[in-house]
């Protein structure tokens, strides 16, 4: 009986120690240590058309990076519906990865955290300095002025992507440059029988990238120059009525795009079914589904009038992914080792390669396998005509409430009703006030 | 409530096994540490339970009720030890419905309760009229029975997701029996957008609600004596009158658990509305669970989803208790 006892309150003992410990995690304020020098874990976003296929393309490369240092990495890919909570969750009970991948877009939000190393000079020395990286590379890393929270590894920029037979048959001989141009191809490839546009409506982050270029056409910023939200500008509202009236009024968009939220539009027009596709960095996404590379073409997302460029003409925001250090790393060395493996000129043109997205690393860019029409189009993209998304802390709410409003936008736009001044600003608002008081 | 015979028989049977072999009687004089020691053991026994329900349930709603009242944002969650507190901020931005937050949680959780009221009762309804239809042999009784359970068998994710697929707007099933086939519609349906997502919502719910009412009550009316029906039959009660005078009573404290049980489940269901719509459900589908869920993980506000959580764990905690009190008081004079 005593045996029971004392096994007992050993039991007890132990299940409060476990408890204590894990809820301890959340108070760690320390900077990470060197405590296992021989492993590190890394969470990379999902870039290939499926978790296998980035297994497959990033296996060969860590273990060249085992070879050379020793260090076995443990890779995980995480799901993009996953990545933000898993972050999110990694940050507060400090159990983490050491090295992870995050959408460039949420620099400013997950820097606020504090859960990501800062890069600072002495940081930065270690895998090359900053002067490696493309300068607009650079302005999605962090709320300037700060030191960068993550470091550039592949980045992307919206085009327009074509069918080309379905054009021919319309008789439409070049692709479309401004949004009045588009919605007039629109109508002939309607008479077709083709869907003219695809667009993931039931996808708040894909909404709210395409706004976002809306409205700085249109010369306005989702925030205030201090980082306030100022969702309910007039030409905000402007901007995302003119989106979504791309659904409603010019039924360039197919109403049944309103529910896709799982890359369907990008199947659709791998399928030919449909004429044109606004995405980033598709290639790769559009080869794994059957579309030959000559099948389609390639050209800057329209502008309204004139050609891309700065200020009103920007016609894509600088997306990419960012490879940040979690700050509660026990291998501080093996991953800042690992972020120079990664960032390194030979890892950039496989990596960028296999996922046909552009190296941020400016000696890797010239390379001549980043020559194809297509990277041509991305890289005058990126270098002259995309714009940073806010780099606010509460960046990442934007994305989704503002996506969401956008949603239920198209939702409406679908089911037949009005989609008027008054309700795209009604949405607006309501997404102005689910924003942290900043 | 319990009866104590089975206790004693239980207790008198130990008491047998442990007579105390011969020889053992220098320990005489320990015989009462021995009745405490044997009063403790069932405690003891209970208390790896105990424990691991400390740890999965209890910490982490504690947690929870102290989060409720800091302001848990994304400044402070990773040192949220330290966050700062806040009072009662968090609950009176929930409650303060003049306001969008509280005024998007009483939206929510009124669409709930409609939700949940209604998906109850279709479940019951469904299940307790299939119980009774099965109650008497016929061939293929089984295989029916077996069939009827594979809703509830099947895991929640792989069984919603191929609803998303049958609710699709283009390609989905649903539009294609109902527009396509019945011409029951000008034009296709969107199930998963828009207001009609309540109704797609009530459907998968019921689907997988139901074979659990079914199960239960299938079970009760093992229980209900044969010769009650056949007394009835005599004295001339149809079937209908069977159901409503013999049926129905004898299901009653069957019922009383079975109701409950479906709707704290279906009010609290966050898998069905999460795989449906995601992260971000529509307005008319916007349940309390993924309410709360998107007001924590996608404005970062934990403080806030805290507090929304622990007014809905009230809330559920005060229906329960005023339900068990009206079913058990129209027990009582029953019994007495």
């Amino acid at each position: 009986m005593r045996r029971i006892r004392a096994g007992a309150t050993g039991a007890v003992a132990l299940s409060l120690a476990l408890a204590a410990t894990a809820c301890g995690g959340g108070s760690a304020t320390g900077g990470g240590s060197n405590d296992s020098p021989k492993t590190l874990t890394y969470w990379a976003s999902n870039q290939g058309a499926s978790i296998a296929v980035d297994q497959r393309v990033l296996g060969p490369e860590l273990d060249k990076f085992q070879k050379q240092t020793g260090i076995k990495v443990k890779l995980e890919v995480v799901p993009w519906s996953d990545l933000l909570n898993r972050i999110l969750t990694a940050t507060t009970s400090g159990q983490g990865p050491d090295v992870l991948n995050i959408g460039n877009t949420w620099s400013a939000s997950l820097q606020a955290t504090g859960a990501l190393l800062p890069w600072d000079a002495e940081n930065l020395a270690k895998i090359g300095g900053k002067d490696r990286f493309a300068a607009a590379a650079l302005d999605s890393t962090g709320v300037r002025g700060k030191d960068p929270a993550a470091i550039p590894l592949y980045s992307m920029a919206y085009a327009l992507y074509y069918n080309k037979k379905i054009f021919a048959d319309a008789g439409i001989s070049q692709p479309p440059a401004t949004w009045g141009e588009l919605v007039a191809d629109g109508k002939k490839i309607d008479a077709r029988g083709k869907a003219a546009l695809g667009a993931e409506g039931a996808n708040p982050s894909e909404n709210i990238h395409h706004v976002f270029v809306f409205a700085q056409q249109r010369g306005a910023a989702f925030f205030t120059p201090d980082g306030k939200p100022d969702f309910t500008a007039p030409q905000v509202v402007d901007a995302v009525k003119s989106y979504v009236d791309l659904m409603a009024t010019d039924k360039a968009i197919p109403t049944g795009d309103a529910e896709y939220a799982q890359n369907q539009s990008v199947s659709d027009f791998a399928k030919g079914r449909q004429a044109m596709l606004l995405w980033q960095s598709a290639a790769s996404n559009l080869t794994s589904q059957g579309m030959s590379a000559d099948s389609y073409g390639i050209a800057p997302v329209p502008v309204i009038s004139g050609t891309p460029g700065s200020g009103t003409q920007v016609d894509s925001a600088f997306m990419g992914i960012n490879l940040a250090v979690f700050k509660n790393t026990h291998n501080l060395d093996g991953a800042t080792r690992f972020v120079r493996f990664m960032t390194s000129d030979a890892e950039q043109k496989i990596l960028n390669k296999a996922y046909s997205s552009i190296p941020p690393v400016t000696s890797a860019q010239a390379d001549a396998a980043f020559a194809t029409p297509a990277d041509t189009v991305l890289k005058s993209t990126l270098s002259a005509s995309a714009a940073a998304m806010p780099q606010v802390p509460s960046e990442s709410q934007f994305e989704t409430t503002v996506g969401t409003a956008v949603k239920n936008l198209f939702a409406d736009a679908a089911a037949g009703r009005a989609v008027t001044t008054g309700s795209v600003k009604a949405e607006l608002e309501k997404a102005q006030q689910q924003m942290p008081a900043a | 409530m319990t009866t104590p015979t089975p206790t004693t028989t239980a207790t008198a049977s130990a008491e047998t096994l442990r007579e105390p072999p011969p020889g053992a009687a220098a320990r005489e004089p320990r015989r009462g540490t021995g009745r405490i020691r044997r009063a403790a053991l069932p405690y003891l026994l209970l208390l790896p339970a105990l424990v691991l329900e400390l740890l999965v349930h209890l910490v982490p709603m504690a947690v929870g009720i102290v989060m409720s009242f800091r302001e848990l944002t994304q400044f402070s969650i990773r040192d949220w030890g330290t966050a700062p507190w806040s009072g009662l901020g968090n609950y009176k931005v929930s409650v303060n419905f003049d306001a969008p937050v509280g005024k998007a949680l009483l939206h929510s959780f009124l669409v709930t309760v409609g939700f949940t009221l209604l998906s109850v009762a279709l479940c019951w309804l469904i299940g307790t009229a299939a119980a009774v239809f099965m109650q008497d042999a016929f061939r293929g009784r089984g295989l029916l029975r077996t069939l009827f359970l594979v809703p509830y068998a099947l895991p929640v994710y792989a069984a919603v997701i191929t609803w998303v697929f049958m609710f699709q707007h283009d390609n989905g099933l649903v539009n294609h029996v109902l527009h396509d086939q019945l011409h029951l519609t000008d034009q296709r349906s969107f199930w998963l957008i828009g207001d009609n997502s309540f109704y797609a919502l009530l459907t998968v719910s019921v689907w997988k609600g139901w074979p659990f009412a079914f199960l239960i009550v299938t079970a009760g009316l093992q229980n209900i004596p044969r010769e009650l029906y056949e007394a009835a039959a005599l004295d001339g009660a149809g079937v209908w009158q069977q159901v409503r005078r013999i049926t129905l009573p004898s299901l009653r404290p069957v019922n009383q658990v079975l109701v409950l049980v479906l709707f704290l489940w279906t009010f609290n269901d966050f898998n069905t509305p999460y795989v449906l719509f995601g992260k971000s459900a529509p307005a008319a589908a916007d349940l309390i669970s993924v309410h709360i869920y998107q007001a924590s993980f996608v404005t970062w506000n934990f403080g806030t989803g805290s507090a929304m959580s622990v007014l809905l764990l009230l809330f559920l905690l005060v229906v329960t208790g005023g339900y068990l009190l009206i079913t058990s008081r129209g027990r009582r004079p029953a019994r007495g």
